[in-house]
């Protein structure tokens, strides 16, 4: 394998709070490829979008606590000063936000907005960045770019605004973009145009992408590689089709369970995982997710699990205590359509007959 | 109506009776209409336009049946919702409950008819008062409408309303704070059983909770509805939700209805173009199959509904527009396959075949 563009190895960020410390992100590692998109899926909480604001250096602050490394362009971008970082940010690395409006100053014509984006890292003159910002409009599949340059954001719809923010992360052609639930805010038609876009120019620009969402069907579109997260830890990665085929975590099961798939028959229940997230001050001891498993195990709640390859395959690593044979036998029953209680059943009923 | 207003929630026996009439209409909408008007001027407000959240709606309710109502942003699905509730006043049109009309009555006989109707909103943050306990807004219902008189009686109502929608009834003296998000979904759901309704319009009751949350609510809603047989409206933008819990499905595009039919109906094989659109834009969690799927990309955005485009409205981004879409509005009327639509150039099975992942055609 190439040299990876991104690599971040043992990350953890820690908030300081009146309540306690809060473990937003507590040991998390992964590469990101040239060219490549990895999708990071969670659910709120799980510390996928702090982990992304740290590599963009946006999450250093008096009450923050960050160690590990962020490895890119041969530096590690937590110990580069803060004016390294600026060069770097918007520049190198950019990323596209939620939403729209609010990452827009309403008050900046929208040529202002991407003007200054250019002249912030290149030296060049006004009439070349405009010049530079109407083209970068047109690849966004902006119509009429020369007129709507001097626009102002509220004259955007919002699936014309996520344009130009697309636009404005461009712009000095990055070397990885960062997409924190780019279309979470946008109807179905319109998220439809946005990730056909992304997909299109990440083909033409050869840049990386760390896709940020909790779309399981969204990451199925854009998605190389994806990352599972759960109470700030990744507790499984894997290339897509092996995570939608034969996916190793009680909680990707979990979260695989619990959406209505569109292509589903409108009688197959849904399984919802029980509970709800943890509290990220009192994480719960051992594997996190043992108090929402229902394949948990008295020795589960004492020991934590690592991030392992399954099957020697070091392209597929899950952190669970399960044996791999468990977990394969309980992922058959579940692909059958089995409840958890019966697949866990299953096992036990196989084990005690051993 | 009125002598409801005095007799005890409703019975077992009532429920029973509201199964036994399956298929019959409990809401008859005609010609529904709601302009929001636009003004200009400080001192002498002139009226300049309107918008036409919706513009003539027809629909029948069937009691026991969970209608689902879908559409992008700005479609009126929300406001129809409204409508239905009288949480609104229509411009015109009619919508008759139970036989009797509804879109013109007072306030005094409004109060009758919410003990019917009720609804869930889409945000459990903001739809419940935050200084009030959580008993206390379940309870409220019953204070409005003078039931459950007495303390002890009123509790265990709420208490009982709790266990039913999965919360613990010890909790009834804690604040919305201490609730999740998915709990407060929870609150908002037994606030409106309280009352036994006959209908509830729920809008977008998942949206705002996490993916394993919105199963579990889900799961509630489908449950409770079975149980009690509730009639439900439910509005969403989420097509897969929908199809998890509707048996009817309307699609609306600039505050009129494009296309009905029954859930096998309209997933198995749209009509219109532009519920082909809506189903084809769905991310598929599902690398196979979305890979066998041509995706229809709709061009640019929904219309302003200021000023709704002349004919078929939706013709500004249909790929199949002809001339005649610019200048004829299109009939509602049964298309093939029994669902009901309007468009000039109905979607054929191999179209539909090529583009929606949930295709059931030959």
């Amino acid at each position: 394998m190439t040299e990876p563009v991104l690599s971040v190895r043992d990350l953890k960020v820690h908030f300081k709070t009146d309540d306690g410390l809060v473990k937003a992100v507590d040991g998390v590692s992964y590469d990101v490829g040239a060219g490549r998109t990895l999708g990071i899926v969670g659910e709120s909480g799980s510390g996928k979008s702090v982990s992304s604001l740290t590599v963009m250096g946006l999450t250093r602050s008096r009450n923050s606590e960050i160690s590990g490394e962020v490895i890119f362009g041969g530096h590690d971008l937590l110990t580069v000063s803060k004016d390294e970082m600026r060069d770097i940010r918007g520049n190198e690395i950019a990323m596209i936000f939620q939403d729209p409006l609010s990452s827009l100053h309403p008050f900046y014509r929208i040529g202002d907005q991407l003007v200054e984006a250019v002249r912030a890292h290149n030296k060049v003159s006004k009439a070349a960045a405009l010049d530079k910002s109407v083209e970068l409009l047109r690849l966004v599949g902006i119509p009429e770019p020369k007129d709507r340059v001097g626009g102002y954001p509220h004259e955007f719809s919002g699936g014309m605004r996520q344009r130009v923010m697309i636009a404005m992360a461009l712009i000095n052609e990055p070397k990885l973009l960062i997409a924190d639930e780019p279309t979470t805010a946008l109807d179905v038609t319109v998220q439809a145009q946005i990730l056909e876009l992304m997909l299109r120019l990440k083909g033409e620009l050869d840049t990386s992408i760390v896709f940020i969402t909790h779309d399981l069907g969204v990451v199925a579109e854009m998605a190389d590689d994806i990352a599972v997260m759960y109470a700030g830890r990744i507790v499984e990665f894997g290339a897509k089709e092996t995570i939608f085929e034969s996916p190793q975590h009680p909680y990707t099961w979990g979260l695989l369970g619990s959406i209505a798939k569109f292509d589903s028959p409108r009688d197959e229940p849904l399984v919802p995982i029980l509970g709800r997230p943890p509290s990220l001050i009192n994480l719960p001891s051992g594997c996190s997710f043992h108090p929402r498993c229902p394949y948990v195990r008295e020795a589960h709640k004492t020991v934590e699990p690592a991030l392992e390859p399954v099957n020697g395959d070091a392209g597929h690593r899950v952190a669970c205590l399960l044996d791999s044979g468990v977990r394969e036998r309980i992922w058959e029953d579940l692909r059958e359509g089995k409840r958890p209680e019966e697949a866990r059943a299953d096992v036990m009923a196989e084990e005690g007959a051993l | 109506m009125s002598d409801r207003m005095t007799d005890a929630p409703a019975t077992d026996a009532s429920r029973e009776r509201a199964h036994a009439s399956d298929g019959e209409t409990l809401f008859e909408v005609r010609d529904l209409v709601k302009h929001f008007p636009l003004t200009s001027g400080i001192l002498f407000r002139r009226q300049i336009g309107a918008v036409h959240a919706v513009d003539g709606v027809s629909l029948d309710i069937k009691r026991g049946e969970t209608l689902g109502l879908v559409g992008e942003s700005g479609c009126g699905k929300s406001t129809t919702g409204r409508l239905l509730l009288r949480l609104l006043d229509p411009t015109s049109g009619s919508i008759k409950f139970e036989g009797q009309e509804i879109s013109q009555i007072k306030p005094k006989e409004l109060i009758a008819f919410r003990r019917d109707a009720q609804m869930i909103f889409q945000d459990p943050y903001s739809s419940l008062n935050p200084r009030k306990t959580v008993g206390s807004i379940i309870g409220e219902p019953f204070v409005i409408h003078k039931l459950m008189t007495g303390d002890g009686e009123r509790r265990r109502a709420v208490q009982d309303l709790m266990d039913t929608v999965g919360l613990n009834p010890e909790h009834f003296n804690r604040y919305p704070h201490e609730f999740s998000g998915g709990q407060r979904q929870r609150i908002g759901v037994a606030r409106a059983l309280a009352l036994k309704p006959k209908l509830i319009v729920a809008d977008e009751p998942v949206s705002a909770l996490d993916v394993s949350i919105q199963a579990q609510v889900l799961n509630l809603l489908r449950d409770l509805q079975r149980d009690l047989g509730l009639t439900l409206v439910f509005i969403a933008h989420d097509l897969s939700v929908v199809r998890h819990m509707c048996d009817r499905v309307a699609v609306m595009y600039l505050g009129k209805i494009v296309e009905l039919g029954t859930n096998e109906q309209l997933y198995g094989h749209p009509r219109m173009p532009y519920t082909g659109a809506l189903m084809s834009a769905v991310p598929i969690a599902d690398p196979k199959l979305a890979a066998t799927k041509k995706r229809q990309i709709l061009a640019g955005d929904v219309p302003s509904p200021t000023n709704p485009p002349s004919g078929c409205r939706f013709h500004t981004r249909c790929w199949k527009a002809q001339d005649i879409c610019k200048q004829q509005e299109p009939e509602f009327e049964a298309k093939e396959g029994g669902n009901l639509a309007a468009c000039h150039f109905p979607l054929t099975d191999a179209e539909v075949a090529e583009r929606v992942p949930t295709a059931r055609v030959n």
